[in-house]
């Protein structure tokens, strides 16, 4: 038996105030573009989360079981639907109603804190668990790092947390010459499953799928199920990773993106050996082939699938690593709200926002990036973190 | 050009902020080739060394109803032989012609109560009137007296423009402009806000509003002021032209709201981000401040091709908790920015000349200027230093930062050696303003 397992990302960050400037320091402590994230979750919500709901349920209720999905649906974009969009909520936990969705962990606030802070991270994961299982009813066994990034040490910390499951890039500097399409196990881990995403099909659809000039257009369910079923007899597990906005907000309607979406089941699955599955029933079905040894930080962003698009540049560095400086202050603070607004913070999309990588990917950061220059994003982000701190400092005075 | 200006205060006669402002602008009107004549209350029988000024209790008033009005000045000087009094004698313009009906018209309430004003002030002909020339309690009346030898004076005297500084003259101004014909700017030196907050006295808010109105040009002292003007009085702001006087920092720390953290500083750097400005000597020499003394700030002022590369920099540096970026501002900000600081630093590879350290000195802020800016050669008392001398910067702000009597003294020190330079400076301005409307 091969398996397709679809994940899905869903995520919407808490957007800043694009002009906040060095006379705000200090004086003003609303950091949020409410306009700006409101508008875009409205958008996006339309645009894609209701009508792929809608259609992911139909195909459930079509297959009678058979067809399953994933999600990792992060905390700031939850907080957004409960604040803009409930009815998008409503619709994922109808989702969870029919028992072939399963829900993921990450970190609630989308964020790097595996890297800065271990005890911030774990804080992170167990609210984010907490919050689905309040949600949607699901105490997760799978868990899935911001952007997949991921080394051996996360894993480690993962198992000791008692996961089942975990995903990861199936990079090909990871991966070398084997198949992604296997069941492995982290190096270092004696229970975690490890799940690498298959880039090349995942990406066929999440980045490919309206692209006139590459050959292979236009995609078809029926051309793309005979991809899929090309993999039997050397391979057993299918991981289509991508972001959920690839339907209908990155690849717009008008592409077939959703004709394509509702026909694929179907497709798949009338080859007797394939079957969808979570990432949660892996171990009913396989056990580790091999162990996979990533001592070095992966991740599924850009073609270096490495932290660059966060982290690395002078700019990047000193934002994240003063806003991790200052979690001993803000937790000694003890005032809930202050934590909240600095775990905000925290979410990565503001260091990616400060990315100056301008090659290839460039346009996908482009794309991605509300401000004008990374410098300009760089200052904004500086300017609320010197705002917050000094509220932290004189809350600290009066204690 | 010959302006005929109206003030309260006028040194050495009585000299509080308002008479060392109107001094300055006279200086640098003169040093202009303007012809000022500055006429306040009373000389109390001195005289200014420098200046052409008038006692407004040396002029005698004129009878309203015997002089037909006449635009021009010099014929109204004649006019004034026709009819036998010479320019000393007793002669009273009359609202009657064709002329002053479009005055009339332009605000005929205004004129009926001028005249009636007017008429019982001048139930005498020729007669002088006193003036205390303080700010006590017959204050009102004697602003009323001040505007009625306004109208004579705006008989007798030849002049081009009207200058009226502050409230107090202000109806004096409108009455010269009524009489005269001629176009008249008000001064804005302080509002009624300014001085009373929300508790501000109605009456002088009319005055204020009555001047601003009439006048054919507002000179506010400051963006901050021009936005009251606009904002509390209703003006066009196209009507308003901002144009600096020396500006007190304690006032503008407090207009602006602005609270520190106890003894924290700031340092400023302003001006556009280039090569030529040497901002990258500025944040070096920041951060090695940063690693002797805590409590300080500094921010870098404005928008440049290497302002990427400073962003950059800093970023390496790690100081983001203590180094800002503005980006590029304008007006309130300019001004708010100044206030914040407590020490400026121009650190230019080369400069012409370098208007900025001129500016930071008007907002009473020690500077530190580079060897290689044309501003040193005139700024002779200013702490210099090679602009490339990264340590010696660093090591002269921190003196700087940490002894407030040596930045005090630098401040007066090159104040006064600018003086002239910066009553230059803001006289040529008001010229052009004046050219504008004549």
């Amino acid at each position: 038996m091969v398996s397709v397992c679809f994940y899905f990302q869903v995520h919407q960050p808490f957007r800043l105030r694009k002009d906040y400037s060095f006379f705000d320091i200090g004086a003003n402590h609303f950091y949020e573009d409410e306009d700006a994230n409101r508008e875009v979750c409205n958008k996006v919500s339309r645009k894609c989360y209701l009508p792929t709901n809608q259609a992911m349920l139909e195909l459930i209720q079509k297959h009678k079981g058979k067809f399953k999905i994933s999600y990792s649906v992060t905390g700031v974009v939850l907080e957004q639907f409960e604040r803009y969009n409930p009815e998008v909520l409503e619709s994922f936990k109808r989702l969870a109603e029919t028992g072939c969705v399963e829900f993921i962990n990450e970190t609630y606030y989308h964020s790097l804190s595996f890297i800065y802070s271990k005890p911030e991270f774990k804080k992170q994961v167990i609210k984010h668990r907490q919050k689905i299982k309040e949600l949607f009813g699901q105490t997760p066994k799978t868990f899935r790092n911001t952007e997949l990034i991921y080394n051996n040490d996360l894993a480690k910390f993962i198992e000791d947390m008692g996961y089942k499951t975990i995903l990861a890039e199936g990079a090909d500097q990871v991966l070398g010459w084997r198949s992604p399409n296997f069941l492995y196990q982290p190096a270092g881990c004696y229970k975690l499953n490890l799940l690498m995403k298959n880039y090349k099909l995942s990406d066929d659809i999440a980045f490919r799928f309206s692209n006139r000039g590459w050959n292979e257009w236009p995609l078809t369910a029926d051309k793309f199920a005979r991809w899929v079923h090309g993999m039997s007899g050397n391979g057993e597990i299918l991981n289509l990773f991508m972001d959920y906005e690839t339907f209908g907000e990155h690849q717009w309607e008008d592409t077939g993106i959703f004709a394509f979406l509702k026909a694929l089941p179907e497709k798949v699955l009338k080859h007797r050996d394939f079957q969808f599955i979570t990432p949660g029933e892996v171990s009913n079905y396989y056990t580790p082939v091999a162990k996979i040894n990533v001592p070095y930080f992966v991740s599924w962003a850009d073609i270096e699938r490495d932290l660059t698009a966060w982290i690395g540049n002078p700019m990047q560095n000193s934002a994240i690593e003063m806003a991790y400086a200052m979690e001993k202050e803000v937790m000694a603070s003890k005032n809930q709200e202050l934590i909240d607004v600095w775990r905000k913070l925290l979410t990565s999309d503001h260091f990616y926002y400060i990315c100056t990588k301008w090659f290839s990917d460039g346009d996908v950061h482009k794309y991605f990036n509300p401000y004008e220059t990374p410098f300009d994003a760089y200052v904004v982000y500086t300017n609320i973190l010197n705002d917050l701190k000094l509220t932290i400092e004189q809350l600290i005075h009066q204690q | 050009m010959k302006v005929l200006m109206f003030g309260w205060e006028f040194p050495p006669f009585i000299s509080g902020g308002l008479g060392t402002a109107c001094y300055g602008v006279t200086k640098g009107l003169i040093n202009n080739g303007v012809e000022v004549t500055f006429v306040i209350p009373t000389r109390r029988g001195r005289e200014n060394a420098d200046v052409r000024v008038l006692g407004a209790d040396e002029v005698p008033l004129l009878r309203i109803e015997e002089i037909p009005f006449i635009r021009d000045s010099k014929l109204m000087k004649k006019r004034a032989k026709i009819i036998g009094i010479s320019s000393k004698g007793p002669v009273s313009p009359y609202y009657t012609s064709k002329g002053s009906m479009r005055y009339m018209k332009f605000d005929a309430s205004y004129a009926a109560k001028t005249r009636r004003v007017a008429t019982r002030i001048n139930a005498e002909r020729g007669s002088i009137l006193e003036f205390a020339g303080n700010y006590g309690g017959r204050l009102f009346e004697e602003v009323e007296n001040y505007g009625a030898v306004a109208e004579s004076l705006a008989f007798l005297e030849n002049f081009d423009i009207i200058h009226a500084h502050d409230w107090i003259t202000f109806p004096a101004g409108v009455r010269a402009k009524l009489i005269s014909g001629k176009p008249l700017v008000v001064h804005i030196h302080a509002t009624e806000f300014d001085r009373s907050g929300e508790n501000m006295n109605p009456h002088v808010y009319n005055i204020e509003k009555y001047g601003m109105q009439n006048a054919d040009k507002i000179i506010a002292v400051s963006y901050y002021t021009k936005n009251i003007i606009t904002k509390r009085y209703g003006i066009n702001p196209k009507k308003i032209e901002v144009i600096h006087n020396a500006i007190n920092r304690e006032k503008q720390i407090q207009r602006y709201n602005i609270k520190k953290k106890n003894g924290e500083k700031t340092v400023l750097s302003l001006g556009r981000v280039t090569m030529q400005k040497g901002p990258d000597y500025f944040l070096e020499a920041a951060n090695l401040v940063l690693k002797k003394i805590k409590n300080v700030r500094f921010v870098m002022a404005g928008s440049g091709d290497m302002l990427p590369k400073m962003i950059s920099r800093m970023a390496e540096l790690k100081i983001a908790d203590k180094f800002h970026f503005t980006g590029f501002l304008k007006g309130m900000e300019v001004e708010k920015i100044y206030a914040m600081s407590d020490l400026y630093v121009m650190p230019s590879v080369s400069e012409p000349f370098g208007l900025t350290a001129f500016e930071a000195l008007l907002y009473d802020i020690p500077i530190i200027i580079s060897k290689q800016s044309g501003v040193s050669e005139v700024l002779r008392n200013a702490v210099m230093v090679d602009f490339w001398d990264v340590k010696k910067l660093a090591g002269t702000m921190i003196a700087l930062l940490e002894n407030d009597k040596l930045a005090r003294r630098v401040v007066e020190k090159c104040q006064e050696e600018i003086k002239n330079i910066s009553w230059n400076n803001a006289g040529y301005k008001i010229k052009k303003l004046y050219e504008a409307l004549v």
